[in-house]
């Protein structure tokens, strides 16, 4: 009798379909064509970040948890990623002039004299991949869990993550022996002995990163339409209804917090790849909450606005800062609260609006149409 | 700890107190649920009522004494653990889902799928659709299913939140103030709902309205400061001079 009951929710919809179909011609087709590889390169590192908010999608729009430190999490990934092109880029060789030869350079300025233990593994590439995954994975599920099982939420669980994020700033700046300190991990030249700084190899990251991000929205879309993707939106509205309806609210939050934690990572790894750095700067407080501004303004619940907003709001971000480097936090901070104010849905709730109003025009066109041509033709 | 001679309880409750911050909100507290009973909590504010029911379904911990569910400890259960046991309860103001429908609402409540992985590959099937649609039309909202729950009246989201509980198909249904806020129509069909329910399943309800405590209870228990004040037949605890003298009486 119902037209949607039969149908198992969780199998993406038509237009779920037609947005990617729609975002992977913009991304694997219409930006190559259209832009230089120096811009194109740019777009990447934006869709980089476009993990993290996608990512936030899940865990704050649809989960009402909000984390002001997934930069925490994608420092972890692009650490991971810069600490295995590091240790390719020190080889004995090329850092013969060194007292240590074979050790990254920071390390040698520092006086250190070994490779620190948990370096080691980086010097694999499918350790370093796993590590990508598992490591954020991991401390999300920890401090998830220590926090949801304590009912810690809104905003202390935003001011705890917050605060985790400038506690790991301090420790990346401070421990500059095995971290590389305020100037990060740079000069990161090959990977697995192939030069990542050559125009081919920029094309080949951003089909990566576009692939990949394709890929991490259908699996959103999936866990969206899936019963666990409703009862987030329940977690956000009733708490305690979910609790005495037989659930583990704290298992279901923390599984998602790792999820967009994951996503994170993935979008770091990403980043130092096409950007060939990592930094401290990339990973505190400020880039925290820009990219929560980025899911704010793309749409909280849209796993397609997110990316779209990322992308709005990063590149308003380099054609603004470059112009008014002192306005433009104030002009993020202007923009956020106008969002959240006037737009809470976002950009996609604003394309659903006329998307909205347009289907019905054009409906109503076709009824007074159909209409008309029976009154013309009455056979 | 006691064991209770009353084997045949659903609910058995023994001793049970909570101090907030010195003040004993339940105090020593005993209270006995038989099979298919539909038993009422009665008192003035502040008795202790909504404690009770905060305190069966773990919300909130108690000081001392034992709440035995089916001869099953469950002071020391998580509260969903609770729920798995079989233990169902509906909260005073109606809690229910608003940004879903009526039919996402009663679906989430299906008792499968509660984990994480497998909320995740849930299937909604036959089995599901059909126990949806009739606990919709039990609680009269067959009509309703896909209408988002916000739009629902407050005596329709008191139902759709019973329905919640129905479709778990609990052995221990507590409700607080069920008829809160509805119209005499409404409280007659909800009197009538619960009646229908009661048949495989026992029932604790917190009520003001004397009127439905009369309709729906089997046995009544009067509470005041924490204390169990009176307990028997909804006429011989009308009758009690201590009860109308803290309670019916004004």
């Amino acid at each position: 009798m119902n037209s949607f009951s039969t149908a198992n929710p969780s199998t993406l919809k038509k237009h779920d379909l037609l947005s990617l179909a729609v975002l992977a011609l913009i991304l694997l087709v219409a930006l190559p064509l259209l832009l230089d590889i120096f811009r194109l390169n740019l777009v990447g590192k934006y869709l980089s970040y476009a993990f993290v908010a996608v990512g936030l999608v899940l865990c704050w729009g649809m989960g009402g948890i909000l984390s002001l430190g997934q930069g925490v999490f994608f420092g972890l990934g692009g650490y991971g990623m810069a600490m295995f092109l590091k240790l390719e880029a020190s080889t004995p060789e090329a850092t013969a002039i060194q007292s240590t030869p074979g050790i990254p350079d920071f390390m040698d300025w520092n006086q250190l004299t070994e490779l620190p233990a948990f370096w080691v593994p980086f010097q694999s590439f499918p350790l370093t991949l796993a590590a990508i995954v598992v490591v954020p994975g991991l401390f999300a599920a920890l401090i998830g869990y220590a926090m949801f099982s304590r009912r810690v939420s809104g905003v202390y669980f935003a001011i705890i993550t917050q605060a985790i994020a400038a506690i790991l700033t301090v420790l990346v700046i401070g421990q500059q022996g095995v971290t590389g300190g305020v100037n990060g991990i740079t000069d990161l030249r090959t990977l697995l002995g192939w030069d990542i700084r050559t125009d081919f190899a920029r094309y080949v990251f951003y089909y990566v990163n576009g692939v990949l991000l394709l890929g991490a929205l259908v699996g959103a879309l999936y866990l969206q339409r899936s019963r666990l993707g409703r009862l987030l939106t329940a977690i956000r509205v009733s708490e305690d209804r979910v609790r005495f309806s037989g659930y583990s609210v704290a298992h279901l939050k923390t599984f998602v917090f790792c999820i967009a934690a994951v996503l994170s990572s993935i979008g770091g790894a990403l980043f130092t790849l096409q950007v060939g750095f990592m930094s401290p700067t990339l990973i505190g407080i400020v880039p925290s909450i820009e990219m929560v501004i980025f899911c704010a303004v793309g749409g909280r619940l849209s796993v397609f606005g997110a990316v779209y907003g990322t992308l709005l709001v990063s590149g308003l971000k380099m054609s603004l800062s470059e112009s008014f480097p002192e306005l433009w936090l104030f002009g993020l901070g202007a923009v956020f609260i106008a969002v959240v104010m006037f737009l809470p849905y976002g950009l996609a709730g604003v394309y659903r609006g006329l998307s909205e109003r347009l289907s019905a025009r054009f409906l109503a066109g076709r009824v007074s149409g159909s209409a008309a041509a029976r009154i013309a033709d009455p056979s | 700890m006691s064991v209770s001679t009353n084997t045949a309880c659903v609910l058995a409750i023994e001793g049970l107190t909570v101090s907030f911050d010195g003040f004993r909100a339940v105090d020593e507290l005993n209270l006995y649920l038989d099979e298919r009973e539909i038993h009422v909590i009665i008192g003035p504010n502040g008795a202790g009522k909504t404690t009770v029911l905060d305190l069966i379904c773990g919300k909130t911990q108690a000081s001392a004494g034992s709440i035995r569910f089916r001869n099953r400890e469950l002071r020391r259960l998580k509260e969903h653990h609770i729920v798995r046991a079989g233990v169902g309860r509906k909260f005073q103001n109606p809690s229910i889902y608003d940004e879903l429908t009526v039919f996402e609402n009663l679906e989430l409540s299906f008792p499968r799928g509660r984990t994480v992985l497998g909320s995740l590959f849930f299937k909604r099937d036959a089995a599901v659709l059909d126990r949806v649609q009739e606990i919709a039309a039990a609680v009269f909202l067959d009509e309703l299913l896909h209408s988002e729950a916000s739009l629902l009246s407050h005596g329709q989201k008191q139902w759709l939140e019973i329905g919640m509980l129905l479709i778990q198909d609990p052995q221990l249904l507590m409700l607080d103030e069920p008829v809160a806020g509805m119209s005499v129509a409404e409280r007659v069909k909800t009197a009538e709902l619960l009646n229908r329910i009661t048949a495989d399943r026992s029932v604790l309800v917190v009520e003001h309205d004397m009127g439905f405590v009369e309709d729906i209870a089997d046995r009544v228990t009067v509470l005041h400061q924490g204390r169990k004040l009176a307990e028997g037949s909804m006429a011989s605890v009308q009758a009690d001079p201590r009860v109308i003298d803290v309670y019916l009486g004004h």
